[in-house]
């Protein structure tokens, strides 16, 4: 009895303690290859912010599947910012929640997407399988490592890349594209929820040949794990990841956060922000920044969801709804 | 009453047993030698490898990993969860158990499989039931919102969370008991002029403590070690909703494979000690059950 009382006691003490600090406080609601990016943004944040206004700030982070955390978003959890894989899960957030206002893409410069990204190969060390561009994949004996379109946004931008490059090909129709997807994915031996998961399985249990990834998480598995072991090879042609940015309105006005919410968006477009991004692999959109790390980002050719697709609502209506194309060819396999 | 209930107790008749084996030396060899490689290869491998896994990199990244904020808060939420939760269903579980095996009531087989449910269903499902109903667009989702009280992606849904899966533990353990002793030494109590507090704190609970205790000891190791449903409703906001499994999960997911594993080998640890502490108990357990045994077939 007496260690049920003390676990008791130490309980009631740790919750004491917890109510007790309250300074101001953001939760940056993120997907999952944006934590070590996050992590450092953060930190410089929280020093710009104690610099400017002499206030301090702490910076919670969540970290999920780009679906799931929209999801849990929708269903209360109080974000300050989501910092998405793309747009349309903020869309979701503003038409089922009504959290924020439909046209929140257009508050922030360049698309409120302050980092861009694509989608390259991680293959294994000396590339055996010799995949250099999209065909390679749909070859027979081709193990192929994605996360599920359903839940996970980076496997949302694999799908629609592999589709952009089969309709690109000379005579490629909208037929050609889906039965081109439908032979990638039978190629697909296990579909993770998020692109995490995807890497510790290609990475760590050694599944595939090849890993199709956020640029910025191939760059990072390889640093982390061993250059030693893996390379990347950025195909010709890729579609231009668009990850956005937005303060949800109705929580930062019910917290009285707005104003530090929105700086911290902000500081993602200044010099050291986008600097902070190009040392984590994204592509920053300030041309200074860029140009002073161009040669770490292979010059793809990259095309944009807008020009192939015509947007996000319109390429998930068609594609990832219940009963779309993904539904389609994943079954038929 | 005590008659409609079988027990198993373990012991009895081992003696029996040795002189009734007639299979040659070599067989009860093999098959002693399977479960001991079984045993090796499922629970010490695993158990070795978190170890070492979580001392590879050395003492300072070890110990670095336990006391970084974020897994402190984790080990504090985790015990927050676990000192609501036991606590909870310790009370539950003896009301429960006192009204199943001491009272005849309608509806008595409906309150056993209620209490059986959660070990029925999948922890996600239990996560998801307090999504359903206390997230924003759940059924008490506007209300709790007007009133600015936060159930799920917060401590006190991760608190339900737990409640709810280790919420069969103590009443399952103590039913069977409680049945087996009867209701003589309650009813010799009353007679005797006791009220029914003296009762229970005098007759009922002294003579089902260790099984309780037992109950609890399970309790709380499931309450410390449940991942499914509290991932649920976690949210997973580092260093405030993260419980010390999804804690574990993050690190993995972030290359810390050294903290990850430290991380995961206090979870080991709390295994071990769950596992002794145990041990010393049934032991104890063993002598109430047998002794209400033979008080019943006397």
């Amino acid at each position: 009895m007496s260690r049920i009382l003390s676990t008791l006691l130490a309980a009631a003490s740790l919750l004491a303690a917890g109510s007790a600090a309250a300074d101001s406080t953001l939760l940056n609601v993120s997907y999952d290859p944006t934590r070590e990016l996050y992590q450092d943004f953060n930190a410089a944040f929280a020093k710009h912010w104690k610099a400017k206004t002499g206030e301090t700030v702490t910076i919670k982070q969540s970290h999920g599947g780009a679906g799931k955390q929209a999801r849990a978003v929708i269903d209360g959890l109080e974000a300050d910012v989501v910092t998405l894989a793309l747009a349309y899960d903020i869309d979701a957030i503003a038409s089922k929640a009504k959290l924020l206002p439909a046209d929140w893409q257009k508050r922030l410069p360049h698309n409120a997407s302050p980092y861009t990204s694509t989608i390259v190969f991680l293959v294994r060390k000396g590339n055996p399988k010799g995949i250099k561009d999209w065909a390679d994949l749909v070859k027979p004996g081709v193990a192929v490592i994605t996360p599920n379109p359903k839940t996970s946004g980076g496997a949302r931008w694999n799908y629609l890349a592999a589709w952009g490059y089969a309709l690109r090909q000379p005579g490629g129709s909208d037929a050609k594209a889906k039965d081109f997807v439908a032979k990638l994915f039978a190629n697909v031996p296990v579909l993770d929820s998020g692109a995490r998961g995807s890497t510790t399985t290609f990475v760590e249990r050694g599944l595939g040949d090849v890993l199709l990834a956020w640029e910025n998480e191939a760059y990072l598995a390889v640093k982390e794990l061993g250059p030693d072991k893996f390379e990347i090879v950025t195909p010709p042609l890729s579609i231009l990841a668009e990850p956005p940015v937005s303060v949800v309105d109705k929580v930062v006005d019910k917290r009285g956060t707005r104003k530090l919410a929105e700086a911290y968006l902000q500081y993602l477009y200044t010099p050291e922000g986008q600097e902070i991004a190009a040392r984590h692999y994204y592509r920053p959109i300030d041309k200074a920044i860029g140009a002073k790390y161009a040669k770490q980002f292979a010059g793809a050719k990259l095309f944009t969801i807008d020009e192939v697709f015509g947007g996000w609502q319109k390429a998930q209506k068609a594609h990832f709804e219940d009963g779309g194309v993904f539904d389609q060819i994943y079954q038929a396999k | 009453m005590a008659a409609t209930v079988s027990l198993h107790v373990p012991s009895v008749g081992i003696a029996v047993r040795s002189a009734a084996t007639t299979e040659p030396a070599w067989v009860r060899r093999t098959l002693i030698g399977l479960a001991l490689a079984f045993l090796t290869l499922f629970l010490f491998v695993p158990l070795a490898t978190v170890f070492y896994e979580a001392l590879k990199k050395g003492v300072d990244v070890y110990l670095n990993a336990l006391i970084e904020p974020d897994a402190l808060s984790a080990i504090k939420l985790t015990l927050i969860a676990a000192g609501i939760a036991v606590p909870a269903n310790l009370v539950f579980g003896v009301a429960a158990a006192w009204a199943i095996a001491k009272f005849e009531f309608r509806g008595k087989s409906l309150l056993i499989t209620l209490i059986d449910l959660p070990c029925a269903g999948s922890p996600v499902i239990a996560g998801l039931i307090y999504v359903l109903i206390f997230g924003a667009q759940g059924w008490c989702g506007p209300w709790l919102q007007a009133h600015d009280v936060k159930i799920v992606f917060a401590v006190p849904g991760i608190v339900l969370a737990t409640i709810f899966v280790t919420f069969p533990f103590v009443a399952r353990e103590l039913i069977p008991l409680m049945q087996a002793q009867g209701s003589d030494e309650e009813e010799a109590a009353i007679v005797l002029g006791a009220s029914g507090w003296q009762t229970l704190w005098r007759v009922t609970l002294p003579n089902v403590k260790w099984g309780l205790l037992y109950g609890v000891i399970l309790c709380n190791a499931r309450a410390m070690g449940e991942f499914g449903a509290v991932s649920v409703v976690s949210g997973h906001i580092r260093g405030m909703t993260n419980t010390l499994p999804l804690h574990v999960e993050i690190l993995y997911n972030e290359y810390a494979f050294a903290a990850a594993f430290a991380v995961a080998s206090i979870l080991a640890l709390l295994a071990l000690v769950t596992l002794a502490a145990k041990t010393f108990v049934e032991w104890h357990y063993g002598h109430e059950r047998q002794a209400a045994k033979q008080e019943s077939s006397a």
